[in-house]
């Protein structure tokens, strides 16, 4: 009896969602490559290899904050302060490099840090405080800010160490070292996500908490070590929007980009509800947002305008994928 | 003459099949009685003549012409009234209020014309000799007269077609004699009734035919005249009874957890029992009784305000779920798709859950290890799934079912609450679960069964903990255990 039903469903299901699967899995990147299609035959300059390069510098540090957000995302929490974190986490190491004389990797390894004892401070705030994530990082989000433009009194931190500026600036087999480092952690992303029982314990956590706890889940830990990997990513993200100019401005760096992380995650397929998102949909999602602005600018379209097309981006995506 | 009709419906909810080529048919003046099981496709049915759910396939015809049933305002409009068994009033207005709720009367077109619907409603309750004033208020009235509202309501609209789902279930035996006195009444002003109950003794006084249904497949209709309650059990059921649960072959070994004085004072008080290897103990009681509460207090996710829990023996401290299920505790929860599945995450997954270390090494999953895994439980356990990489919402509720206890069965636990471990499940996968469960039993497990089914748990325990309002009223053994005493017990008598 219940043999019948069970093979009836799966038959008549598999039939009706033979391209429903293969939307679900890869709508993002089909979106994606509909918008090289259309941007290659508007500009002639898109598909050109410097340009390329440009974008995927571009996009690389708000990429790399995507990744850690795409983790919290999947634990259906969110985290807010990651613009802020890579504030103060780029003073540290612009600080410990001026003003204590550190050396370059000790200065990065405190900034590493800091990102994640801020990390620890949100998951901590979220699973024993039993605080919302969104209310517990909007708080670290206001604060972080606020050290950083304490520490500087809101002005700038300037290196003069220049070997420092080559993370951001230099090239490696002719591709920029931002780019390296992005692709390095899309892939320590993807493997903890989908080939780790950690990664496992996110997708459980964000799916059904209850369940999550009465299977022996260590929820608090899997929390924890989350808002923590968020923290890292934004740290990492710091060091090289620092080495860029060599320097850190504790009121603009890092401003709105959680905004932006958040939207590529969404847009790569993620639900803020958890449970659901993959690493190479939020990959796709930053690749989108990037190469949009990028057109945009070729085509001279107003920057003011540019936040209209992004806001629609976010809300046609949502639509799509909002599928049964 | 033939007032409404269904044609080969059929209807899933995430991928469970809830009826199956169904057929219905109403006749002008008629009272039908719709009959089955738990889980029998009653309610489904009926929802869809409301217009609250779309059929997937069939067909519907009112008056012999074919409808599409797309909203309850549709319906409505098509003079289909539905009562459900959850009442649907507004306590705080008056009776009148809530029989126009939704279309109030307009006076200038702006405000609603109390007086008028007063009169209105007066002039409806007189039609059908009902007692109650149209001014009362709705929330200190009787559950039977708050029913009679819903009723008139529904008159309110013309209805010729009113379902009734379940509506003596709460009433008491005065109401519900009243209630079967106004069905005979609508009968006779050619109103169709579809009477939907459990409780086939009163079916005979009133109704004219039987539907009956069983696992969402329509199994007959036949005249009410010369049926006998039995004649109506066997064919809800459809087979003996007597094989639903598996021999007795075990022997109770050693004590495995021992509870003494175990207090959460808002929920139990100075609860005490043990259990052995090898021994299957039923825990019986009504809603409420403090059997769930005590459950999830022994499996650490509640911490016990007094009392001491030993485990094979030893005190026993569980902080945790995790510190329960690491000494080889499993909870089996009632509610599967709230606290039991990940529902979006594959077969696979929900199964491996409970034993990362089994499938992985330094952390990394080792597919092949955890397929091996997964693939001989979901054997032993004879999961129906095509492939264990899909998500387990599509699967039904008795294979969702045997997806939890895998999960437990894998973990290698050696006690297992099962807190309602055949809810919502057809009666062929309960028979299986019976006899897993007994297998785990000869095995030499504990196990404990939290039951609100008073037959599964005589059926299957060597003994029953007998609970009410947190206290455990009686404990007796298989042979001494019947209905009676156990409800006796159960209700504090």
């Amino acid at each position: 009896m219940s043999n019948t039903v069970e093979e009836i469903k799966t038959e008549s299901g598999r039939n009706r969602n033979w391209i429903g699967v293969i939307w679900e899995q890869y709508s993002v990147l089909f979106a994606l490559l509909v918008l090289v299609v259309f941007a290659s035959v508007l500009s002639e300059y898109f598909l050109t290899v410097a340009n390329i390069t440009n974008i995927l510098r571009q996009v690389s540090i708000v990429g790399i904050l995507s990744l850690g957000m795409t983790f919290v995302i999947i634990l259906g929490g969110i985290d807010l302060s990651v613009g802020s974190v890579l504030a103060l986490s780029g003073t540290v190491v612009m600080a410990a490099q001026v003003n204590y004389a550190s050396s370059i990797p000790v200065s990065i390894l405190l900034g590493l840090l800091a990102g994640l004892l801020l990390g620890l401070v949100n998951g901590l705030l979220i699973t024993y405080g039993k605080i919302t994530a969104f209310i517990a990082t909007l708080a670290m989000m206001t604060i972080a800010r606020s050290l950083a433009l304490y520490y500087a009194d809101a002005g700038a931190i300037s290196g003069m160490n220049s070997a420092y500026a080559k993370i951001g600036n230099n090239y490696a087999l002719g591709i920029p070292i931002p780019v390296i480092i992005f692709a390095v952690m899309v892939f320590l992303s993807y493997v903890v996500l989908e080939k780790t029982v950690f990664g496992r314990h996110i997708y459980a956590v964000g799916g059904n908490t209850q369940a999550a706890r009465l299977s022996a889940i260590p929820v608090f830990r899997v929390t924890i070590l989350s808002y923590m990997i968020c923290g890292l990513t934004a740290a990492i993200g710091s060091v090289i929007e620092t080495s860029r100019l060599n320097s850190v401005s504790t009121s603009t760096s890092g401003n709105m980009y959680e905004l932006d992380a958040i939207a590529a995650v969404i847009i790569g397929g993620a639900s803020l509800a958890g449970g659901k998102g993959r690493i190479l949909g939020t990959l796709f999602g930053v690749l989108i947002l990037g190469v949009l602005s990028n057109v945009m600018n070729l085509l001279n379209i107003s920057p003011y305008l540019q936040g209209v097309v992004k806001g629609v981006i976010i809300v046609a995506a949502v639509l799509l994928q909002r599928r049964e | 003459m033939t007032v409404l009709e269904m044609k080969d419906v059929s209807k899933s909810f995430l991928g469970v099949k809830a009826l199956h080529k169904v057929r219905f048919d109403l006749k002008k003046g008629e009272v039908h009685a719709l009959v089955g099981e738990n889980g029998a496709g009653k309610s489904t049915l009926m929802k869809i003549i409301a217009g609250i759910h779309q059929p997937d396939e069939g067909e519907i015809l009112l008056h012999g012409k074919p409808v599409a049933l797309s909203s309850p305002t549709v319906s409505q409009r098509h003079g289909i009234a539905i009562i459900h068994q959850e009442l649907n009033l507004v306590p705080g207005m008056s009776v009148a209020e809530n029989i126009f709720l939704g279309r109030e009367p307009k006076k200038r077109g702006v405000f609603s014309d109390f007086k008028f619907m007063v009169s209105e409603t007066r002039k409806l309750l007189e039609r059908f000799e009902l007692i109650l004033d149209p001014k009362a208020t709705v929330g200190k009235l009787s559950i039977g007269e708050q029913q009679i509202v819903e009723i008139a309501k529904a008159m309110s609209m013309n209805a010729e077609v009113l379902i009734m789902d379940e509506p003596t279930a709460v009433l008491e035996e005065r109401e519900s004699r009243k209630l079967f006195e106004l069905i005979q009444q609508f009968k006779s002003k050619g109103v169709s009734i579809v009477y939907i109950s459990h409780r086939l003794n009163e079916l005979k006084g009133f109704c004219d035919r039987l539907t009956v249904l069983r696992d969402g497949h329509y199994v007959n209709t036949l005249p009410m005249d010369g049926l006998s309650e039995r004649d109506i059990a066997n064919m809800m059921v459809g087979r003996e009874l007597s094989d639903l649960y598996p021999a007795r072959r075990r022997q109770p070994g050693e004590e495995i957890l021992r509870v003494e004085q175990l207090t959460l004072k808002s929920h139990f008080q100075d609860v005490s029992f043990s259990v052995r290897r090898g021994e299957i103990v039923g825990f019986a009681g009504l809603i409420g009784a403090g059997r769930t509460e005590l459950a999830r207090t022994v499996f650490g996710d509640w911490q016990p305000e007094r009392g001491q829990i030993y485990w094979k023996g030893r005190k026993a401290d569980f902080r945790d779920p995790l510190s329960a299920v690491s000494a080889g505790i499993a909870l089996a929860t009632e509610d599967r798709k709230q606290s039991g599945l990940f529902l979006e995450m594959s077969v696979t997954n929900n199964i491996s859950v409970t034993t990362p270390r089994k499938i992985s090494k330094w952390n990394f999953v080792r597919r092949h290890a955890e397929n091996r895994l997964v693939a001989e439980f979901i054997g032993k356990l004879n999961v129906k799934v095509k492939k264990p990489s899909r998500p387990v919402k599509h699967l039904s509720g008795g294979n969702q079912q045997k997806v939890v206890l895998a999960k437990w069965m894998a973990a290698e636990s050696e006690l297992f609450i099962l807190d309602e471990p055949t809810r919502g499940i057809d009666v062929g996968a309960k028979r299986e679960i019976y006899e897993r469960i007994a297998e785990l039993a000869e095995e030499g497990k504990g196990i404990i069964v939290i039951s609100s089914e008073l037959p599964e748990l005589l059926g299957l325990c060597d003994r029953i903990i007998v609970m009410h309002h947190g206290k455990i009223t009686g404990e007796l053994d298989h042979a001494a255990a019947n209905e009676q005493n156990v409800m006796a017990l159960a209700t504090g008598l």
